[in-house]
């Protein structure tokens, strides 16, 4: 699997792109392939603050469910809605149109702490 | 890979969905070999089942089989069980995996009877073959005719030229067979078995889509709906239970408890809100606590989040709005008949 290089990643498993102030926010190819079907998205609402390494939504297989946590602060300024109709998404393109959530970055210096794609990828192991 | 008490078990192969699928639309392969069995043998074969058994095992001919029940003296499951009758003096017990020994030690502990109680698991491989096609797949490599078996019923014979066990039973609510071979044998045989099926589109099924199957069809989970402090009324498992065959484990306070009524009962409920009840999530209703979710999920075959859940006799009734407490959020869900799923015959 190639990791986008311009994401940056959790040790949960998600990613967050940077573009200005706002970080776009997913889970990765790894964390699909592991869950399995996703059948259910719980996303945060807009204007809810999202605060680094804290729950901040669910994603559900059949099997499962899995937290999601928030990898860097800010308030929300967007959902997935794709995700309510369509939660098989995630499992078609995690990278791409089934991300999950944007935030305002109230704290931008968090992203540093996270993992480029080449760590990702030795770390996640699927390479 | 997941450990399943003690098995390295895999949870799925191409997916749960399709996995799942496969097996209602055309055939799945399982390889259940975890799953124990005891042999018992003697003149007095026949009485130690019975006295073990909630069902009654005198009514079985050769080559049938039988869902029963292994209970405490207090009435609670020690375990869930499938009695074959290979012969007069020769009862042939599937256990649960994880209850095989404790089945073991249960049995023979209570064996007064002219007959002798073997923990066979070692000796026994298992592979189900689940679904529409499968007898279409196995009839290729048996020389055993298998339409003539019919539903519950078994025959000894050959899988692939090797001496197998081939009963018309399952885990899925699909037809199918559950084969039982010697252990060394089995992975050719699964080869086999995939090659043969080939045809008919048959994929290897995980443990994932073993448990939406049989929770689709309403077949209990030991350790989910039944289990110590569960009885078989309280589990909707009366049919298992036949109290006028005369006395066996249990049998007293299955008496007592039916005087006295349940307090409360297993009952099956559609999510309704956004939100999947799952195993041990709480239930209310009208607001406060009131039981559990043994088994919930999504039901790949329905398309709908469902479950099975324990409540108060008073509100176990088809139509009545229940909160399954997700999260800390409470969502709504109805109770509905069951089971969920029912092949066409």
């Amino acid at each position: 699997m190639t990791y986008p290089e311009n994401f940056r990643y959790t040790k949960e498993h998600e990613w967050v792109l940077v573009e200005g102030d706002t970080g776009t926010i997913g889970i990765s190819f790894h964390a699909q392939k592991e869950l399995g079907d996703i059948v259910y998205v719980d996303l945060p609402k807009v204007g809810a603050t999202a605060e680094k390494g804290k729950t901040i939504g669910s994603v559900e297989s059949v099997k499962a469910v899995s937290d999601i946590y928030a990898p860097v602060s800010g308030e929300v300024t967007a959902v997935n809605d794709l995700l309510t109709t369509s939660p098989e998404k995630l499992n078609e393109d995690p990278h791409g149109a089934a991300w999950l959530f944007k935030v305002k970055l109230s704290a931008p210096s968090e992203v540093g702490e996270l993992m480029s794609a080449a760590d990702y990828a030795a770390y996640a192991g699927d390479e | 890979m997941v450990d399943f008490g003690g098995w390295d078990m895999p949870v799925q192969y191409s997916g749960l969905i399709d996995e799942h699928r496969t097996v209602r639309t055309a055939v799945g392969l399982f390889d259940v070999s975890h799953m124990g069995e005891i042999e018992v043998r003697g003149p007095e074969a026949l009485n130690l089942v019975n006295y073990l058994a909630t069902n009654d095992a005198s009514k079985l001919v050769v080559g049938q089989a039988q869902y029963s029940g292994l209970l405490y003296e207090h009435g609670g499951f020690v375990d869930d069980i499938l009695v074959h009758k290979v012969a007069g003096d020769h009862y042939f017990l599937c256990v649960n995996a994880s209850n095989q020994d404790k089945d073991y030690e249960h049995i023979a502990a209570h064996n007064k009877f002219d007959c002798t109680v073997e923990n066979a698991g070692g000796r026994y491989a298992q592979i189900a073959v689940q679904g529409l096609r499968g007898l279409d797949t196995l009839q290729k490599l048996t020389e055993l005719e298998l339409p003539a078996i019919q539903y519950y019923h078994f025959q000894d014979g050959d899988v692939s030229g090797t001496a197998a066990r081939i009963a018309r039973t399952g885990y899925t609510g699909e037809d199918g067979f559950e084969i039982y071979i010697a252990p060394e044998q089995a992975p050719r045989i699964w080869d086999d078995l995939l090659v043969a099926g080939e045809e008919f589109g048959i994929k290897p099924a995980g443990l994932g889509a073993r448990n939406t199957l049989r929770l689709e069809s309403k077949m209990a989970l030991y350790g989910h709906e039944i289990g110590a402090s569960i009885t078989p009324w309280e589990a909707d498992l009366a049919w298992i239970v036949k109290l006028k065959k005369g006395d066996f484990i249990g049998r007293e306070a299955l008496v007592k408890q039916k005087e006295a009524g349940l307090t409360r009962k297993l009952i099956g409920f559609e999510m309704t809100g956004r939100g999947i009840g799952r195993d041990g999530y709480e239930v209310h209703v009208n607001g406060a606590p009131a039981g559990w979710v043994t088994s919930g999920g999504p039901a790949p075959t329905l398309n709908k989040n469902i479950g099975l859940c324990y409540l108060p006799s008073e509100h176990a009734e088809i139509g009545r709005t229940i909160q399954i407490i997700v999260r800390n959020q409470p969502v709504e869900a109805v109770t509905v008949p069951t089971p969920f799923y029912k092949r066409a015959k």
